[in-house]
């Protein structure tokens, strides 16, 4: 069965960017641009794994991912962090707030991030 | 040498224009001021204090009128270093933003060139990856001086904190020489390696160290000349361990040697060899080694090259 992916991203360029990589690698992708949205479909869509960035309007990445896994229907959801915020402190907090993983965009390559998806998606 | 440095901590006036601050705004004029004032009001209460000794009044009168002068130029002085503070943390503060802001459009090219080179979205002839290429090689340095302005302003805000973990350092430096092998191949340059066996770990952070190394090891690449030799070696000595990196580059003209661990300074040598470079790099390797406790030094020559010394403690 097609996994789902949802990816919580204000940035309509990455949107198109991992559209295109993620349906080529067999995904479906839906997408939200506000954490307010993203909240409400990953609570409606129940996706197979989130792609969350942090700095978004509405609603920012660590009080979607508060919610996310306060949620009985969602927090089982795996929930990559994927952002351009790199401090450790950042890291810790969301690492405690239940993110399955913390890639900083700057540092990985789109292949790599496409890996760390599919090795989380398979688990 | 003695005598310019001292008439240039004299030269207050382009001391403060530094600053960009008017001269009553800056913390050395309105020292120099209070100086003269202390000099001349002791000058003068002694006068005023012989002449008037039989009339103690006038005398207490000429105290409290220095002493509120006195006052008031500390309050002055005090605003003066408010101002510069909260202009440093302005200046922080606004690299801090910037660069954020800066880093999402550029990942976003960064990996829109990528997924161009995949041939994922149709085949890319050889002319247009020559160009591509060049696209990439100029956000990934945008990329690298965005990365050592944000370490830089985090420093400056104290918000770089270490994580404290059991590191081998040889192993650190061996994964640093392998990525940079690329790259010195490609400038002609020979990397060679001497580690000392069973050397301790340290406790520190990885990453952070990772970071030393790296900068001492490209910068040695990057300015030594063709056929020329990089010699990295890690030996232990009583309780440190000495990283030295010695290159046979251009070497750093004697008088920029004191500049050197100042941000954004790159000597007029180096720009001349390589114009590419933040100079943010050894301001940041320096003050990462200081909070692990240990030191960095260096000798140069001009034309024969320069060996940096980081000693760092084991326990």
């Amino acid at each position: 069965m097609t996994k789902t992916i949802l990816f919580i991203e204000d940035e309509s360029a990455l949107q198109k960017t991992f559209g295109e990589v993620l349906t080529q690698e067999g995904y479906s992708m839906i997408s939200a641009l506000d954490g307010e949205l993203g909240l409400r479909m990953a609570e409606s869509k129940k996706p197979d794994l989130i792609i969350l960035d942090l700095i978004l309007p509405r609603m920012n990445g660590f009080e979607v991912l508060k919610s996310l896994k306060e949620s009985e229907e969602t927090k089982n959801i795996p929930v990559i962090v994927l952002t351009n915020l790199g401090s450790m402190e950042d890291v810790d907090k969301a690492i405690s707030l239940g993110a399955t993983t913390y890639l900083v965009k700057a540092d990985y390559k789109l292949e790599e991030v496409l890996e760390k998806i599919a090795a989380i998606i398979k688990q | 040498m003695i005598l310019k440095t001292i008439a240039d901590q004299l030269n207050i006036a382009a001391q403060c224009r530094k600053y960009n601050l008017s001269l009553w705004q800056c913390p050395q004029f309105i020292f120099l001021v209070m100086g003269l004032i202390i000099i001349f009001s002791s000058l003068f209460t002694y006068a005023i204090g012989t002449r008037y000794i039989s009339d103690p009044y006038m005398v207490a009168i000429v105290v409290l009128l220095v002493a509120s002068i006195l006052f008031v130029l500390s309050t002055i002085i005090s605003h003066s270093f408010d101002k510069l503070a909260e202009a440093s943390r302005m200046k922080t503060e606004f690299v801090n933003i910037v660069s954020h802001q800066l880093r999402s459009p550029l990942s976003n090219l960064k990996w829109v060139i990528e997924l161009l080179f995949s041939g994922r979205i149709g085949a890319v002839s050889e002319k247009q990856t020559e160009y591509f290429k060049i696209l990439k090689e100029n956000s990934s340095r945008m990329e690298e001086l965005i990365s050592d302005l944000l370490i830089v302003s985090r420093i400056e805000q104290g918000r770089f904190p270490q994580r404290k973990e059991k590191i081998f350092l040889k192993d650190i430096v061996q994964g640093v020489i392998k990525n940079s092998e690329i790259f010195a191949r490609a400038s002609n340059v020979q990397i060679e390696f001497k580690a000392e066996n069973d050397l301790p770990s340290v406790f520190n952070d990885p990453s952070q160290a990772k970071l030393i190394v790296e900068n001492l090891v490209d910068n040695a690449i990057r300015y030594t000349k063709e056929r020329g030799k990089v010699e990295v070696s890690l030996v232990k000595k009583k309780n440190h361990l000495i990283l030295s990196v010695k290159d046979s580059g251009v070497g750093i003209p004697k008088n920029d040697q004191k500049y050197i661990f100042q941000k954004f300074f790159r000597s007029a040598n180096a720009l001349k060899h390589q114009t590419e470079g933040s100079g943010l790099g050894l301001y940041i390797t320096r003050s990462i080694i200081e909070k692990f406790n240990g030191r960095i030094k260096f000798n140069s020559q001009e034309g024969v090259g320069s060996t940096f010394l980081v000693t760092l403690p084991i326990k």
